[in-house]
């Protein structure tokens, strides 16, 4: 027997291993929208916001009545950025303006969200599947389905990074970044740091909300638990995508986010593998965090010792 | 100019541990005077800086900035007209920049942050030539981020910074008392040539009465929210460190110390 008839034996075929590569990219894909996101508030504002939990959902909801009402399927990732961005200024108000803490400024914006997707989409599953989507624009008609699915995220997710790469290297990008930085510094600079914070949520939140809204052209529905752990699953893919960074040199913090997005849902797919259910999933991406972090914990205790 | 007038400010109001730090506190300071300010701790130093930038708010009186009253104007926009530089030396730079990124956003003050790129290849000559005049050898280390430089190295580039526009004030807080001997006369040496070529009006707390006495053509010794001794010009001149010294013994003798 051969390698791979060996292989076919005992464990998988090579049709499915590239089935499953195709589905970890593809979930890698789509959470790294995310996350780029999540790495705005988590590691540049220094923000653990809750909001995310239910801006995925948002651009979810959204984008399920719009496909119903046969709005171009492109403009519905659009409405949902600005949707989230909108999501995004109101838990920076509550946080900047009214004094409330960050963490609570957005477990108050997640929850009453949670009522306003229910009123958007209607019910707390709408299906969508008979719509036409972006993976079903008449480009890179000659892949396969999967493939095409694959090329139309990867340009997706390269258009949103090149886009945030830009931005932090403009004026205002700088700004957001002092601002979790060195707070003194924006104000020394005659600028209002709670106005900067806002902004940044803004646009964390935009991200989020498109990656779901890309969630539900892929899937055909929407759910409203969907968004529960979006939080903890970009948030490890910010962890990971940065302990790539400081690795590798060469690359950037926004690439470095994408791959370790993609490299959190293989660690996912090989936990699913070993025989664990789709309903352990939440239990999955919680204990993968906590693993991650204990591990960066410890390598740092070591460093100090 | 800046004025503070009748300006009273407590701390823990209505709790048993209220401190009265300024009660109807009056200070004048006028344009192009470089003020140096001495005083024990709890003497009201910083609280009045503080007053003066508006990181704290003042229970009564009115604070004027160049004939204007600013008791209300939130602090950063009092930072149109002012720049700060802090005891500690990590306030005044973003550490994750670099030092040109840093030296670029200081420049944009008082400009709109918008969509442009923030560095500006053709600035950086310039940006090189002034991290230059400082002779810490940092235009060489341009690419590095500030969190890995030194004390020293962070301060000359705040002080850089925070006088890099055109500002009216200059508000320095202890800015020496964190650095080494050696590295305090440079950054001291550097902030009275600062001062002196753009005319700017300063105020310096330190702690260090030979600085006290040596720069600035204005002395203030503060003691329990009182200015209890005020030179200028020509008898400033005439001080002695022993003198201010002397004052403070005194001062602190009464206290009990």
């Amino acid at each position: 027997m051969d390698a791979i008839e060996l292989l076919k034996f005992y464990f998988i075929t090579p049709q499915e291993i590239i089935g499953i590569l195709t589905g970890v990219l593809r979930e890698g894909l789509m959470y790294s929208v995310a996350s780029l996101g999540v790495y705005i508030t988590y590691k540049i504002l220094d923000f653990p916001d809750m909001t995310v939990d239910s801006s995925f959902p948002l651009g979810m909801s959204i984008t399920a009545i719009l496909l119903i009402l046969d709005v171009p399927p492109i403009l519905t990732l659009c409405i949902s950025f600005i949707a989230g961005a909108l999501v995004g200024v109101i838990t920076g108000i509550i946080h900047v303006k009214f004094g409330v803490r960050d963490l609570l400024s957005g477990i108050i914006v997640m929850t009453a969200l949670y009522s306003i997707n229910l009123r958007i989409a209607g019910r707390s599953n709408l299906p969508v599947f008979k719509k036409p989507t972006i993976f079903h624009l008449e480009y890179f008609n000659f892949l396969d389905r999967s493939m095409k699915t694959i090329l139309i995220l990867l340009v997706i997710v390269a258009i949103c990074k090149i886009l945030l790469d830009y931005y932090l290297k403009t004026k205002n990008g700088y700004l957001l970044r002092s601002v979790g930085d060195n707070e003194k510094l924006v104000t020394a600079l005659a600028k209002d740091k709670g106005n900067v914070k806002i902004i940044g949520l803004a646009i964390a939140n935009g991200f989020v909300a498109f990656a779901g809204s890309i969630f539900t052209h892929d899937r055909g529905f929407f759910e409203i638990s969907a968004g529960t752990g979006t939080l903890v699953i970009a948030v490890s893919n910010v962890i990971i995508g940065m302990q790539i960074a400081k690795r590798i040199k060469c690359i950037s913090d926004t690439t470095a986010v994408i791959i370790g997005s993609i490299l959190y849902r293989a660690c996912i797919s090989i936990a699913l593998s070993w025989g664990l259910e789709p309903r352990d999933l939440k239990l999955i991406t919680a204990s993968l965090l906590l693993i991650i972090l204990v591990m960066n914990s410890i390598k740092r205790k070591n460093k100090v010792a | 100019m800046i004025e503070l007038r009748n300006v009273s400010k407590y701390y823990n109001t209505g709790s048993v541990t209220e401190t009265c730090v300024f009660n109807k506190f009056n200070l004048n300071i006028d344009k192009n005077e470089f003020v140096s300010v001495v005083g024990s701790n709890g003497s009201g130093k910083t609280t009045m800086l503080n007053i003066i930038c508006g990181s704290i708010k003042v229970d009564r009186g009115d604070v004027f900035l160049d004939n204007k009253n600013i008791t209300n104007v939130p602090e950063y926009k009092r930072m149109v007209k002012i720049g700060r530089v802090f005891q500690n030396p990590a306030f005044g730079t973003c550490p994750s920049l670099n030092i040109i990124e840093n030296m670029a956003l200081a420049e944009n003050k008082n400009k709109s942050f918008d969509l442009k790129p923030l560095v500006d290849k053709n600035r950086v000559e310039k940006y090189k030539t002034m991290l230059k005049s400082l002779n810490l050898g940092l235009e060489d280390k341009c690419d590095i981020n500030v969190g890995a430089l030194s004390g020293g190295q962070r301060q000359a580039i705040a002080l850089l910074m925070s006088t890099m526009i055109d500002i009216k004030f200059l508000i320095l807080d202890e800015h020496t008392a964190a650095l080494d001997p050696k590295t305090a006369d440079v950054i001291m040496e550097l902030t009275d040539k600062i001062v002196k070529e753009k005319n700017l009006t300063a105020i310096m707390v330190t702690h260090n009465l030979r600085y006290a006495v040596e720069y600035g053509n204005r002395l203030l010794m503060m003691h329990d929210g009182q200015i209890v001794i005020d030179v200028k010009n020509e008898e400033k001149k005439n001080l002695k460190v022993e003198d201010v010294l002397d004052k403070f013994t005194t001062i602190s003798i009464e206290c009990g110390n």
